[in-house]
């Protein structure tokens, strides 16, 4: 917003609301409700924190799950397995039909209008829809079993449209006095696309794929019946596994380790946390540009 | 072979960009197949409207599970949608730039709290809290109605405040030297210029509250009988798939699906709403 050319000073403002009692309400009520936001964000954040920091121990850290020693450790390496394999999947599958759909369709295409409809569609599918359909499809159909390549592979469907959007986002930002200087020089439309308009877009692109792995990190509903819950790190493709997520909501559900919970929804939030300041350092990267 | 492997790429691009096309079909697919033949099978009257859900004996209604669902979803929209739009208004129009820039990534902070977090927040904190101080057993409508709240509030907020800011700043400025106070200039004519963007925010935030599943779980109680109170507990739909699906066979398993399948259409009308408010937005 631009500066205002009058400023009010306070006595001012005071003897307007004086007047105008009905302002002075609905300026007591707008903020009472970002007071109310930001009491609600602190609260929840600040007791997980205070209630979890305590519990963390390096036993929570070893390589072993057992029993006795509910470890959290091949739960966070699975995590890290798990958001690889699904960002290999959806990553140049998202790159590439966002260039379609930005660089190669066509004005008013039926079938880009169809692709944005069903990338809209799939953003609104809730998790346990996913799942269902991960277990239906990939488990069973395709008898990948309750495995890592099912659950990585029924999170890459989810997290799509995620990244088709930001992507798009990101090569519409690109002037298209780029694209005009490069077919200006000669190149053809695969060249201009790979050598000037991506590398241009990439904070973009990584601000979306960060985003992309928060939303894996923190995915419960759709693994329990697409990757198990098994605890232990997986060797192959076709092992069952439980990412941390998984991890915390059934240690939480047997009631006997609240305190390793609040630990885990530390290292949960912490992952979390990073994720988003990442994200938002890529963005701003990008708009400086 | 330049223009080979231009149109090799091509042909790549589109492929990758009809992926998203063969999700949905595949997802109908297998939803539709799974799910409709045990509704046909139960009675879709029965199905949509029988208030029985006893897997054991095979009776399967799930009306409890819809009303469920509508009422916690209301419920978190009852105190989201207020504080949601007020506290947009403020991000938007009120803020201090400083404050702005700790308040956006902590919005976005918000949004990205796993569901299990909330759900476990919930559970050490919210249902003590409503059991001591409300009564009932603490597992109820109201738990999973404010728990809700909480989750719908950073959608309702970013996309109603990207509304606000969306409104040209000549309508603020009109009504200021017309002698409204800044509060009546925001009010009475900023906002309801961004009406329909906030309605899409709302409409995105009751998405998210029906299609959640682990953090009503574990606040809910999940009885499958339709709630009498706040306080009593309440089962939803995506609630009902993800605690008997793990064990279910043969009808009871295709009835849960079924369950997948009224959920699936809810969710679809509700993005259709949501884009049309979206595109009359763009127009106005």
């Amino acid at each position: 917003m631009t500066d205002p050319i009058n400023t009010t000073t306070w006595r001012q403002r005071l003897r307007s609301y004086r007047k105008h009692p009905g302002s002075l309400l609905l300026l007591a009520l707008v903020c009472l409700a970002a007071l109310i936001t930001a009491a609600a964000l602190l609260f929840v954040v600040g007791y997980i924190l205070v209630k979890g920091i305590p519990n963390l121990s390096l036993s929570l850290f070893e390589w072993k799950y057992t029993t006795e020693n509910v470890s959290l450790m091949p739960a966070l390496i699975n995590t890290l397995f798990m958001t690889v394999l699904a960002l290999l999947f959806a990553v140049p599958v998202g790159i590439g039909a966002a260039i379609y759909l930005t660089e190669y369709a066509t004005r008013g295409n039926k079938l880009v209008n169809l692709m944005r409809i069903t990338a809209e569609t799939l953003s609104g599918i809730p998790s346990i829809v996913y799942g269902l359909f991960g277990s239906l499809f990939f488990v069973k159909a395709l008898h990948m079993g309750l495995s890592l390549l099912s659950g990585a592979l029924t999170l890459a469907i989810m997290i799509l449209p995620l990244i088709m959007r930001t992507t798009e986002e990101a090569l519409l930002a690109v002037p298209d006095s780029y694209r005009e200087g490069s077919f200006g020089l000669g190149a053809g439309r695969l060249r201009t696309v790979a050598r000037v308009v991506l590398p241009s877009a990439i904070p973009g692109i990584l601000s979306g794929v960060i985003l992309g792995i928060g939303r894996i990190v923190g995915e419960s509903a759709a693994l329990i019946f697409t990757a198990g819950t098994v605890a232990e790190v997986a060797t192959g493709l076709f092992d069952s596994t439980r990412t941390l997520a998984v991890h915390m909501y059934s240690i939480s559900g047997e009631g006997l380790y609240i305190d390793e919970t609040y630990a885990t929804a530390v290292v949960l939030l912490v992952v979390v946390i990073a994720i988003n300041a990442l994200s938002s350092f890529a963005a701003k990267k990008l708009s400086k540009q | 072979m330049h223009t080979l492997k231009e149109r090799a790429m091509h042909v790549v691009f589109l492929l990758t960009a009809c992926v998203s096309i063969a999700a949905v079909v595949l997802i109908c697919v297998f939803l539709f197949a799974n799910g409709v033949p045990a509704i046909a099978e139960i009675g879709v009257f029965k199905f949509l409207f029988g208030t029985e859900w006893r897997p054991e004996n095979n009776i399967f209604g799930i009306l409890p599970m819809i009303v469920g669902s509508l009422y916690v979803t209301a419920g978190a929209l009852v105190i989201g949608v207020p504080v949601g739009i007020l506290t947009a208004v403020f991000m938007a129009r009120f803020c201090p730039p400083k404050l702005h820039k700790i308040l956006t990534p902590a919005i976005g902070l918000m949004a990205g709290i796993p569901s299990v977090v909330y759900g476990f927040f919930g559970l050490v904190v919210l249902v003590p809290f409503v059991r001591e101080n409300i009564g009932g057993r603490g597992m109820s409508v109201l738990t999973a109605s404010v728990l809700l709240w909480l989750m719908i509030l950073p959608t309702i907020v970013s996309v109603s405040e990207s509304a606000i800011r969306a409104v040209p700043n000549t309508y603020y400025e009109g009504a200021l030297a017309l002698g409204a106070t800044h509060e009546r200039s925001v009010f009475f004519t900023v906002v309801p210029a961004a009406k329909s963007g906030i309605f899409a925010g709302i409409v995105l935030g009751v998405g998210r509250a029906i299609g959640e599943t682990m953090a009503v779980m574990m606040v809910a109680g999940n009885q499958p009988l339709i709630p009498d109170s706040l306080t009593d507990g309440v089962r939803t739909l995506t609630t009902n798939i993800v605690m008997e699906m793990g064990y279910s066979t043969d009808l009871h398993r295709e009835a849960l699906i079924g369950t997948a399948v009224v959920l699936f259409v809810f969710v679809l009308l509700i993005n259709v709403s949501f884009s049309l408010l979206k595109r009359k937005g763009a127009k106005a």
